[in-house]
């Protein structure tokens, strides 16, 4: 196989981002998570004005 | 307990059923993917008709991880711009939390971009970034738009103003998707690349299929992040909102838990 380097380095190193930005995302919503009551933490769940300004 | 309080406590704040099945199928294409990019396709590798050999060889594999990438930042950008002008027209802040949270994911998708294409080209074009390439120079233009965009989410201001100038903003990106995409086209002389591989039939068999799941895969990937994404985002929203509410309302109930003390009981 020709080229090794740079397919390691284009799959390993977007892989790489793309799971740590999941990770990132995931971590954060479960700190959040753990601040905001369970019956407001999906947007279905919320009954609030759904216009921005009028909250 | 609502299901879906019950789901939020079993499952997580942004993971639901469907996000596990979508998440879990994403899990099974990047096996696929991996198995059509590096063990079933093979090199690109033509003869001409003066018998030499030419061709991307090996490298061609780097464009089952590009191309993707591409696409799904614009899809990204373009879900962008749609929530952009719902912000506007409706003041929807469904929409705006759509709005923010894909330009997120579509400025990750726009550097991986820039960044797997650079690596693509140093082995092809001999050069790791060419300033004089209309593409790269407007998909960097892109780039820096949208982190423009998502620090304009930031700025001070009412959750209108705030709101209102992002879409704005939000907008131009689709603008500059649409340059991106036609830039091959306006400025043929100007760029190394070539127009559409898929549209104008340039790749082929096995090729062109594990091109096209890529892009179905990088889709799919999109949307399951996409509704993570959000879904962080509301309760970002739900926590600037009632942070303060909620706080106040637990020392509360911890006062009223509390034992009482009586003057004479004190001593």
């Amino acid at each position: 196989m020709t080229h090794v380097p740079y397919l390691v380095a284009g799959y390993g190193l977007s892989i790489a981002a793309i799971a740590l930005y999941a990770v990132s995302v995931m971590r954060r919503a479960k700190h959040l998570a753990a601040k905001v009551p369970a019956e407001r933490a999906r947007w279905m769940t919320g009954n609030d004005a759904d216009v921005i300004g009028e909250s | 307990m609502t299901s879906t309080e019950t789901a939020v406590a079993q499952r997580g704040p942004t993971r639901s059923r469907a996000t596990t099945i979508l998440g879990g199928v994403v899990l099974i294409g990047v096996a696929v993917w991996l198995f059509l990019a590096f063990v079933a396709s093979g090199p690109d590798i033509r003869t001409t008709a003066e018998g030499n050999t030419i061709g991307q060889f090996d490298a061609v594999r780097l464009l089952y991880i590009h191309v993707p990438l591409v696409i799904t930042a614009y899809s990204a950008f373009v879900v962008t711009a749609i929530g952009s002008f719902m912000v506007l027209v409706k003041k929807s802040v469904w929409w705006d939390l759509v709005a923010g949270a894909s330009a997120e994911i579509g400025s990750l998708g726009a550097a991986l971009t820039l960044l797997t294409g650079s690596i693509w080209g140093r082995p092809i074009w001999n050069t790791w970034w060419e300033w004089g390439d209309v593409r790269i120079l407007t998909t960097l233009v892109l780039f820096m738009l949208s982190l423009g965009y998502l620090a304009v989410r930031r700025l001070e201001g009412t959750a209108e103003v705030r709101a209102k100038r992002s879409a704005v903003v939000g907008l131009l990106l689709v603008v500059n998707v649409a340059i991106v995409n036609k830039s091959v086209e306006w400025w043929a002389d100007q760029t190394l690349h070539q127009n559409s591989t898929i549209a104008e039939g340039a790749i082929a068999d096995l090729k062109a299929f594990t091109l096209f799941f890529s892009i179905v895969l990088g889709l799919a990937a999109y949307s399951w992040m996409m509704i993570h994404r959000f879904r962080l985002a509301w309760l970002e929203r739900q926590y600037d909102r009632f942070g303060i509410d909620d706080a106040i309302a637990a020392r509360r109930s911890e006062a009223d838990h509390a034992q009482p003390v009586t003057q004479g009981e004190s001593a």
